[in-house]
């Protein structure tokens, strides 16, 4: 009994966490620019990868968003820009 | 009934994240600028992970866990890197045509001093 819930909850994990990491790379095909794709890659893609961890006996979510801000910080720095297709931008940078 | 519930969910994990890889891939070849190239590459290093963990419990040898947090760490470091690199380079704007063009000279060379004109010392 108590194996088979083990086996039920880790094929629930895995079928989750694989969906969630299509989730993402379907996202990071259909977005338009940087920011955009990295909001699919670093949200979907952690959790997708962290519930297969988690399926497998590990956790360890702690880099990602560490690589995630850096990678962003860096491409605002030198002067990567928001789509066009935007409707709403509030950092000064992105003002006329 | 329960293992054969977690076989097949395993074979559909795996079909999931062989499509994610192939998705993530085509983002890496397409991508219009280096910051998305690197954007993919740390996504696939995810996904990879993720395939190790689903072959960790399709095989029973949970050594695999370890390899995946030793990749884990490795994609963390690759992901750094490459953020120091595109901090150091200003982007040019004919990689990408939905951008637009930035209103002052390109400046070629290290981003943090060339970043903003100084302004004149009263």
């Amino acid at each position: 009994m108590m194996a088979d819930t083990l086996a039920l909850l880790c094929a629930f994990l895995l079928v989750a966490g694989s969906a969630f990491a299509l989730t993402a790379a379907i996202g990071i095909n259909r977005f338009p620019d940087l920011f955009t794709r990295m909001h699919a890659a670093s949200k979907a893609g952690t959790v997708g990868s962290s519930l297969l961890r988690l399926a497998a006996g590990a956790f360890l979510i702690l880099t990602a968003p560490v690589a995630a801000h850096l990678l962003a910080r860096a491409a605002k720095g030198s002067g990567y820009r928001i789509s066009t297709l935007s409707v709403r931008a509030t950092h000064r940078d992105n003002k006329k | 009934m329960a293992q054969s519930i977690l076989s097949a969910a395993i074979i559909l994990s795996l079909g999931l994240l062989t499509l994610a890889l192939l998705l993530t891939v085509l983002r890496v070849v397409r991508g219009p600028t280096l910051p998305d190239r690197v954007v993919a590459l740390d996504m696939l290093v995810a996904v990879a992970i993720g395939l190790i963990a689903v072959i960790a419990v399709k095989t029973g040898f949970f050594l695999y866990i370890d390899i995946a947090i030793a990749l884990g760490l490795v994609g963390f470091l690759a992901t750094v890197a490459f953020a120091r690199f595109i901090m150091s380079h200003r982007y040019r704007a004919a990689t990408e045509t939905a951008a637009k063009p930035p209103s002052e000279a390109v400046h070629r060379g290290n981003a943090r001093r060339n970043r903003r004109p100084r302004r004149p010392r009263r």
